[in-house]
């Protein structure tokens, strides 16, 4: 209750410190004094710990299972486990909002603690743009989505927590995510002080460097978790589904990627800098156009959000204002900025990162109208639709060839100018990229021409990847970046052509076949846990070699709120994972079985990691004058 | 040479700008449509082309053919969740006994068991009552949340509407309007 309550005006106080960090900033901007300066950005520790309060409070308020607040009592119910109570903060609107904040307030603090060297104006620019997102989404959480409503009178149990989202990887899932989605925001906000402040060159560059790592590092290891979710929880054995959720976090994904090549650029030779200030922008734009469309409620989806059009409605017209402003500035500082002294040669590094920024600006392009193009569709000719993975394969495959194969010499060109040799070593690559292609083809019993060129492309740039290592003055960034990325595309492949499945409806006792492994249904056992009842089915799978793996899909009853879910059991080997689920058959002895062979599964999550990993040494590589 | 750079560049940033306008108008009015839900009630008129679930038998019937035959009606919406309803229910059983008003349940956001386990704790004062799982139908009526009542007569049309449980001055005002 009075937790509660210091959660609340904490947050106020959080948006008093705003308003007047904003105002001073200001004025201090006139003045360019940088003492009182200091001061101010002793403020923005205040802000942060204003709200990292009220993020406290909130989770404090979830542990104990207050239900005089009105998220905990929507959100939560005494019965769930601790880690639950925990991650049910997050897990909601409201919390997820406070989130926000936090993540806001405390990359602003990341910044202003990381570029004290940075000149005073850039970083009380920055301080200011910030402070206008800051204000906005604290004005945004008090006014539509306040967590610390209270509720009289005071209920004695709460709702729960929706079944579907009470698993470990996606309770991590919004905090990882959030880091690089919100993060994104900081990276908004330099941009627009550098054009200001007249500063758009190198050390610019290697100051916001770390903040486009940093975003870029967590997004994608909130995307992993969030796949790795769907696939365990979802009980389909996909990963990605095209879901317009999964596709608002891939596009700010993909324009950081861009913006990470761009950067870079910019670091070494000062090349691309409206380019670069362009991306920075569109970045946090589509962070906001995510956020405004899984938050108003505006999509269908498999993830279930609250709706409530006074929301929608504050994000769209916040998003646009702050799209409004960057143009305006865009516009204005443009000639001032942006004078290019240097030349761009065809054969150079140069030309291969603006390559492959128009390559993933095309994919971002695709993703971007498959998830707004129904909405539009709806409102203009009041058509339903639903844009699913056919329209995305067919879209995005055809162009991955060339762009894996110009990722593959891409990193060998030189900056300035390169001069390209085809040697004895890069002709041998081919011929062995060639003869592995064919066989694995062969293997998974492909003959499709297009399917052949693929996998050249993707084996292709394994090689040139792994071929580097023996650089001497070799990039492990990229190295690992870009040997992960052909990994997980070849992983998605294989996955794709050679995953079986069978479903049946069976009973205890029975058995089916698939290839040549026999699953046989042993028996059935009901269990009781502590917010939920089980039915879990113990099946036997005799594989090639007659050897028996136990797998024990559960259905799972939860009471609080009351809902099934189908928790599949899965067995991975470096090969292929096995999958099953089962379902509950109405009035019947039968139950509804599903075995899948999901081969090269593990690769998928392994090969993301190896990307991230790559992003991890990026931050930590000291700058030399090597290759990116 | 430069003019021309200038008017492209002017009506680049023109068009942008107008893409811009649009997406946002598209959205906006996407957001008023889809999946959110207003009361359609007009002049005070109920709106009842819709079908509801029965909360015992789960028959499925047009919400028409429930508002029919009698002079007036007495919607309340209600739950077992609700602390307020159990306070009313004893003022519903009032109006039950007491009057020939056809009494209307709509179960929100509940579930059957509970529902069933409340009217046993606490009376059962209605004569008919649906189900409102996702909360939809009782927008439809205009109301805010539970408990709320609404007093309805032959032509569906709202006399009276309370927000919030009932008391003794409601129940002796629907007894008079009723009355007469």
């Amino acid at each position: 209750m009075i937790i509660s309550q210091l959660g609340y005006y904490s947050l106020i106080f959080g948006l008093l410190t705003s308003i007047f960090i904003f105002f001073n900033s200001s004025i201090h901007l006139k003045k360019n004094n940088s003492v009182i300066s200091d001061k101010l950005f002793g403020l923005i520790g205040f802000q942060f710990l204003f709200v990292f309060i009220s993020f406290i409070s909130l989770i404090y308020s979830f542990i104990i299972s207050d239900f005089s607040n009105e998220t905990v009592y929507n959100n939560s119910h005494t019965t769930k486990p601790l880690f639950y109570k925990i991650t049910g903060t997050w897990g909601n609107h409201e919390g997820s909002l406070l989130l926000w904040l936090l993540v806001l307030t405390g990359v602003l603090l990341g910044f202003i603690l990381k570029s004290r060297n940075e000149p005073n104006n850039y970083r009380l620019l920055t301080t200011l743009f910030q402070q206008i997102i800051v204000i906005g989404f604290f004005i945004f959480v008090l006014k539509t989505s306040n967590p610390f409503n209270e509720i009289f009178p005071v209920q004695t149990e709460g709702l729960g927590l929706n079944p579907i989202l009470q698993d470990p990887a996606l309770g991590i899932h919004p905090p990882i995510l959030y880091l690089g989605y919100v993060g994104t925001s900081i990276i908004f906000s330099a941009a627009l002080a550098s054009m200001i402040s007249n500063y758009v060159n190198k050390s610019w560059a290697k100051n916001i460097k770390f903040w486009i790592l940093f975003s870029w590092i967590f997004l994608t290891g909130g995307i992993l978790l969030g796949s790795i979710w769907a696939y365990y929880e979802l009980g389909w054995g996909g990963f990605w589904f095209w879901d317009p959720v999964e596709n608002v976090s891939l596009m700010p994904w993909l324009s950081l990627t861009a913006l990470l090549h761009c950067i870079v650029t910019l670091e070494k030779r000062e090349l691309l800098k409206k380019w670069t200030i362009v991306l920075c922008i569109i970045t946090f734009a589509l962070s906001m156009v995510g956020t405004f469309l899984v938050r108003s409620g505006i999509l269908n989806s498999v993830h279930t959000f609250a709706n409530d059009p006074s929301r929608g409605i504050y994000i769209l017209t916040f998003l646009l204002f702050l799209v409004l402003l960057s143009f305006v500035i865009f516009i204005i500082f443009e000639n001032k900025n942006f004078t290019q002294k240097s030349e761009i040669f065809i054969l150079s590094k140069e030309t291969a990162v603006l390559i492959n920024n128009w390559f993933i600006l095309y994919f971002l392009s695709v993703v971007l109208i498959g998830t707004i193009y129904p909405i539009f569709l709806d409102v203009i000719l009041d058509e339903q639709i639903s844009v699913g993975p056919p329209f995305y394969n067919k879209l995005i495959l055809p162009f991955l060839i060339p762009f894996v194969l110009f990722m593959s010499i891409g990193p060998s060109m030189r900056w300035i100018k390169t001069n390209f040799k085809i040697g004895v070593k890069s002709f041998l690559a081919i011929v062995f990229t060639l003869i592995l292609s064919f066989i694995t083809v062969y293997y998974i019993g492909e003959k499709n021409i297009f399917v052949i060129l693929l996998f050249v492309g993707f084996f292709y740039l394994l090689f040139k990847s792994l071929d580097q290592f023996r650089e001497k003055t070799k990039n492990l960034a990229q190295i690992f970046s870009h040997t992960g990325f052909s990994l997980l595309l070849i992983s998605i492949l294989l996955n794709s052509f050679s995953s079986k499945e069978i479903v049946k409806n069976i009973r205890v006792g029975e058995s089916f076949t698939l290839k040549n492994e026999k699953i046989i249904f042993k028996k059935i056992s009901v269990e009781k846990e502590k917010n939920y009842e089980s039915i879990i089915g113990f099946f036997d799978v005799l594989d090639e070699k007659n050897k028996i793996i136990n797998l024990q899909p559960e259905i799972r009853i939860y009471n609080e709120p009351e809902m099934a879910t189908s928790e599949a059991s899965i067995k991975t080997t470096l090969f292929k994972d096995r999958f099953i689920t089962i379902n509950i058959i109405k009035d019947q002895n039968f139950f509804n079985v599903r075995y899948q062979h999901k081969p090269f599964m593990i690769w998928i999550w392994i090969s993301t990691l190896i990307i991230m990993i790559g992003g991890i040494f990026a931050i930590f590589r000291k700058n030399k004058e090597v290759n990116i | 040479m430069q003019f021309l750079e200038k008017t492209k560049k002017s009506i680049f940033s023109l068009i942008i700008l107008i893409l811009l306008i649009i997406s946002f108008f598209v959205f906006k009015s996407a957001l008023q449509k889809e999946k959110i839900y207003f009361p359609k009630m007009s002049e005070n008129q109920i709106f009842t082309d819709f079908e509801v679930v029965e909360l015992i038998e789960e028959k499925q019937i047009n919400f028409n053919k429930v508002l029919f035959g009698k002079n007036f009606y007495l919607i309340n919406i209600w739950s077992s969740w609700c602390e307020p309803c159990k306070d009313e229910s004893d003022k519903l059983l009032e109006l039950k006994n007491g009057t020939s008003i056809m009494m209307i349940g709509i179960n929100y956001k509940d579930k059957k068991k509970n529902a069933l386990n409340f009217l046993e704790l606490y009376g059962d004062p209605f004569d008919q009552i649906f189900i409102d799982k996702q909360g939809t139908i009782s927008i439809n009526f205009g109301a805010y949340g539970v408990p709320e009542t609404f007093l309805v007569n032959e032509d569906k049309k709202v006399l009276k509407k309370y927000i919030g449980p009932l008391n003794d001055e409601d129940v002796n005002e629907i007894k008079n309007i009723t009355d007469n």
